[in-house]
């Protein structure tokens, strides 16, 4: 079926972490940025191909492209495992494309050291990578972690404000989540009786002999604060926000685009089919915290002046959406979730993006010192209120779908759930357009019209442009054409008779 | 005794002398370097150490030989005085690699003072030699002998710098401690020789065999144990012993040499110590497993290690928080380390007691010590290339900037680091994992608990590490890129230095991913 010598999955995965072990053994310049250009094309082209040929794929078990390696823990029941299906298939896409954005967005950035910027930006992708193709729930974690030393050492050195305490505080936080989720998910893997990671052996486990009541509803308590601190969940997101405005642009759009989807991917894709009733017994708290997500931080964001920390608040709300899918326990609510989760990754991403571009023509990132770089700078403006559009949920763009599937999902959970999480929409609607105005139009504040007068900001240069311009059709291609996320996605969940449908 | 021993070496085809080989030219070895230390001119004084080296290359092939000829074929050998004990195998290689990774370290550190360094080199030696012996040991004055050897070679080696005030207040700290600790264990040894010498159990004993001939041998006090006769001074003197052991592991509340020892100490002999020294101790409980699994005493003996690993994992790592002398931090971290193989440890132990022994039980302990022992010596190594003039004073501020000074020393390090915190996808973690597992399956939920909390705080300390050798003394945006604030601090590594710590790195890195070599390896010493 594979054209190609190799297997495409570990390709992804492996060439990115290849150049970044030729860039640590001390490429020249010049050598090092041909690799990451090479190291950051591959996993999106091969995300790209991926969802091209995913509908005549061959299956196993509902994954496509599945390869199994034997990496020495096999007694143990751990195995490198590839594969790809419904779900995962759109959040790999999601992952190589704003891969790809991120990774030539830092190769013009002309940052310091941009050597050993790329290296640990190329570590950080091929573990996203590797954590949707993972049909293996240890390499899933595994994969994961990569992003933590790495986020580190690039939040600290080539950081913004506070970066010192930012690295610190989200590592500690981070970690915390990641060993959390670490117990539930060796949970699982013991009380199964699987005595194997493989997500496929433990679903048929599960479902010939389902956990316990008490032990689900443990295993998921465990799991949704595990994960829910990897995703900002209140109130265990504060690390979120400080960590984002402190982070240099890559590494947030990295971050809070893909690899925050961690944790509400592993709920919908480990803890909702195999713990369902555990999730029923949270289901309610999980509500109610992710609503305190949209509306609290909500709030929180309108006050920001920041504009940096605005987008990170603005993520932490938009992550309170994505559990109330979670929370609503249907077909329908992962279905919006899952959407939902690409829609965010790549306006979020775009953001920061455009956030960065913006600091460069205003050298600031306070709002108040901003205004009217619209007459200056029309493209970024334009890019700027668009993805604003979209992070709102206007249609014609991916998070549109995403926040329609799950309102309808939760009204058939909650009705007054529904309708506050509605109004959250108008909160984000308020910061998202005051920002747009704040920053592009209306008057020049004075400290913008002396940096002006110094330099004259320029537009969007086209090496700004091209990683723009992909993540914004990539938006608009799913919000025009949602079918290319849905098929994939429908077939999936119509087949997966673990989680309840209603 | 002497005919009977010399008519049995001549007619058995399984030489009990060969077994040992590896050790005995270890020893001969040591005692070669002092001839050579005399009788070599002065320019080729310079390479005793390298030669050491390279010899001990060669023991190394020797000692996997013998390990692959012993594992399964003796039970003991001596009159049970050594035996083929659970993971003494894995040891005795482990402990030459560790000797020859001290030496390398020691040839770094010993150069920046004024010191004899043949001396030093031999010692390590004979240290090897006695902790090989150590993990074989099957009798309790065999037992009592090597670790006298280690102990008292350490108290040599920890104040070897004389000129410091820190490494001899170190030498006195380990030495009133050891010797306290010896004590406790030759206490303990006597109680359970009078058990096990009881002449009321005499009648029930098989005399023919080689461990039960002799009561100190740990079949016979084993038989000691189970016949419940006086089982306090048999519990007692249990405990002795292991608290004994307890001191060389590091486990709360003997672990108060070793903050104080640690920083005194020549960074060689810090790293020899939590690696090493640790490591041995850990054989000697592996070795008396039987005696505190399979007898009336675990009941006894078993709470007591719960209590100390909690302690000890908690205590560890609170400990660490506040330091910013790095090798206090190596230190202290390293008693959370030991806390974390105790968990392996005692999930080995409720596992065993409740289905009897399985050889795959133990993956997880010598997973963890081969991750623990790969990046300690990065780091160690690390260490001992930033040091300046006095060793001992190693404070976090030293590594300030380092990774403008040395690019290659700060990778290095945040690999050694992050294996140390059990980050992926580095060895470290694998090793936390397969140890997560066992405590799970045992059902030890609250160790768990503990170990998880543990390792979030761990990550301050260490990558406050990481804090000091990547952020500090960045942020000069008006210098010209690439030139080093100080361009006179920036560190010289020697190409072979480089390579040894490249290769730890990357065999960090490496096994983090692909587990199968080292798997394997425990495969074929029936260890997994």
């Amino acid at each position: 079926m594979n054209p190609f010598p190799v297997d495409l999955l570990l390709l992804s995965i492996a060439t990115p972490l290849a150049a970044a072990l030729i860039i640590a053994f001390g490429a020249h310049k010049k050598l090092a940025l041909f690799l990451a250009y090479i190291g950051f094309s591959v996993p999106a082209l091969v995300a790209v191909y991926l969802v091209a040929k995913f509908a005549g794929a061959p299956q196993h078990h509902g994954y496509a492209f599945f390869t199994s390696y034997d990496m020495g823990l096999a007694a143990w029941g751990i195995k490198l495992t590839l594969g790809l299906n419904g779900i995962s298939l759109g959040l790999f896409a999601l992952a190589g494309i704003v891969g790809f954005a991120a990774g030539f967005y830092a190769l013009q950035s002309g940052a310091e050291r941009l050597k050993y910027y790329l290296l640990l930006l190329l570590v950080m992708q091929g573990g996203l990578m590797g954590v949707f193709a993972s049909v293996d729930i240890f390499f899933f974690y595994f994969f994961h972690e990569f992003a933590l030393i790495a986020t580190f050492i690039m939040v600290g050195v080539w950081g913004g404000r506070d970066r010192n305490y930012a690295a610190m505080m989200m590592t500690i936080y981070l970690t915390l989540g990641a060993m959390l989720s670490l117990a539930g998910l060796i949970a699982i893997y013991i009380k199964s009786g699987a005595g194997t990671f493989d997500l496929i052996a433990l679903r048929e486990t599960i479902a010939a002999q389902p956990l316990s009541a008490l032990v689900q509803k443990n295993i998921f308590g465990i799991l949704m604060f595990g994960f829910g601190v990897l995703v900002s969940l209140f109130p265990l997101h504060s690390w979120a926000p400080l960590g984002y405005g402190a982070a240099p642009s890559s590494a947030a759009m990295l971050h809070a685009g893909v690899l925050k989807k961690f944790g509400l991917y592993g709920l919908i894709q480990i803890a909702l089919p195999l713990l369902p009733s555990g999730a029923g017994h949270w289901a309610h708290i999980l509500g109610v915290l992710a609503l305190c997500n949209v509306i609290v931080i909500g709030f929180v964001t309108i006050a920001q002046s920041d504009l940096k920390q605005m987008i990170g608040y603005s993520s932490v709300m938009h992550m309170g959406y994505a559990f109330l899918g979670i929370a609503a326990m249907s077909t329908l609510g992962v279905g919006g979730v899952v959407i939902m989760m690409i829609g965010h990754g790549l306006s979020v991403a775009l953001l920061f993006l455009l956030a960065t571009s913006i600091h460069h023509r205003t050298q600031t990132f306070d709002m108040a010192e901003m205004g009217g770089l619209a007459k200056q700078a029309p493209v970024l403006a334009a890019f700027f209120v668009a993805t604003t559009f979209a992070s709102i949920g206007l249609p014609g763009f991916a998070n549109f779908w995403g926040e329609l599937t799950i309102f309808i999902a939760l009204w058939g959970f909650s009705k007054w759930m529904t309708i506050a999480a509605v109004a959250g929409i108008i909160i984000s609607a308020i910061y998202g357009l005051r920002s747009a105005a704040r920053v592009f139009f209306g008057p020049q504040s004075a400290t913008f019209a002396k940096v002006a007068a110094e330099h004259s900001p320029a537009d969007l240069r086209w090496s700004e442009r091209v990683p723009a311009l992909v993540l914004l059709a990539a938006l608009l291609l799913v919000g025009f054409w949602p079918k290319i996320i849905t098929t994939p996605l429908n077939a999936h969940l119509n087949h997966a008779p673990y989680i309840s449908q209603k | 005794m002497t005919t009977d021993f010399i008519t049995t070496t001549a007619q058995s085809g399984s030489n009990p002398w060969s077994y040992i080989l590896p050790e005995i030219s270890l020893g001969g070895l040591a005692l070669l370097l002092l001839v050579f230390e005399i009788v070599f001119p002065k320019t080729l004084k310079r390479h005793i150490p390298t030669l050491s080296i390279i010899a001990q290359l060669g023991i190394l092939v020797l000692t996997v030989c013998a390990a692959m000829r012993t594992r399964g074929n003796v039970s003991d050998y001596f009159y049970g005085m050594l035996a083929n004990n659970t993971g003494a195998q894995f040891m005795r290689i482990f402990f030459v690699i560790v000797s020859i990774l001290v030496h390398g370290l020691a040839m770094i550190s010993l150069k920046k003072q004024r010191v004899p360094r043949t001396e030093f080199f031999h010692i390590v030696l004979v240290i090897t030699a006695a902790m090989m012996l150590l993990a074989q040991a099957a009798n309790f004055l065999m037992l009592f002998v090597a670790l006298e050897t280690v102990t008292v070679g350490f108290y040599i080696l920890i104040s070897y710098y004389r000129a410091s005030p820190l490494s001899l207040e170190a030498g006195l700290k380990y030495l009133i401690l050891g010797a306290l600790s010896s004590g406790l264990l030759l206490f303990g040894i006597v109680l359970l020789y009078g058990v096990a010498g009881n002449p009321d159990i005499m009648s029930n004993i098989p005399l023919s065999e080689g461990g039960f001939r002799d009561p100190l041998g740990f079949e016979r006090v084993f038989f000691g144990f189970t016949s419940g006769i006086n089982p306090f001074l048999a519990n007692t003197g249990l405990l002795l012993v292991l608290s004994g052991i307890a001191f060389k592991i590091g486990l709360v509340p003997f672990q108060i040499w070793i903050p104080d020892v640690y920083q005194g100490a020549p960074t060689p002999v810090t790293a020899f110590l939590s690696v090493g020294s640790k490591t041995a101790g850990f054989a000697v409980l592996l070795s008396l497993l039987r005696i505190i699994v399979f007898t009336p005493a675990a009941k006894v003996v078993v709470p007591f290690l719960v209590v100390m690993t909690f302690a000890t994992i908690i205590f560890g790592n609170l400990a660490a928080l506040t330091q910013h002398n790095v090798k206090r931090i190596m230190g202290l971290s390293g008693v959370s380390h030991a806390g974390f193989i105790m968990i392996g440890v005692l999930s080995m132990i409720s596992v065993m007691s409740e289905e009897g022994y399985k050889s795959g039980l133990f993956t997880a302990i010598f997973v963890y010590l081969i991750a623990y022992a790969l990046a300690s010596f990065a780091v160690f190594g690390v260490m001992a290339l930033v040091a300046g003039e006095s060793d001992a004073e190693q404070e976090l501020s030293d590594y300030h900037g380092l990774s403008k000074r040395s690019p290659f020393l700060a990778g290095v390090l945040a690999v050694g680091l992050g294996s140390l915190a059990g980050i992926p996808p580095l060895f470290g973690f694998m090793g936390k994992l397969l140890v997560f597992i066992s405590a799970f399956q045992a059902g030890l939920y609250g160790m768990l608990a503990v170990a998880i909390l543990g390792v979030v705080v761990s990550i301050y300390y260490y990558f406050g590490w990481l804090r000091a050798a990547f952020f500090q003394n960045w942020q000069t945006p008006t210098t010209p890129s690439d030139v080093p604030a100080h361009p006179a601090d920036r560190i010289r590594v020697p190409v072979a230095m480089k390579a040894l710590l490249a290769v730890l790195a990357l065999a960090s890195v490496f096994f983090g991913f692909y587990q199968k070599p080292v798997m394997d390896l425990l495969v074929l010493l029936r260890l997994a």
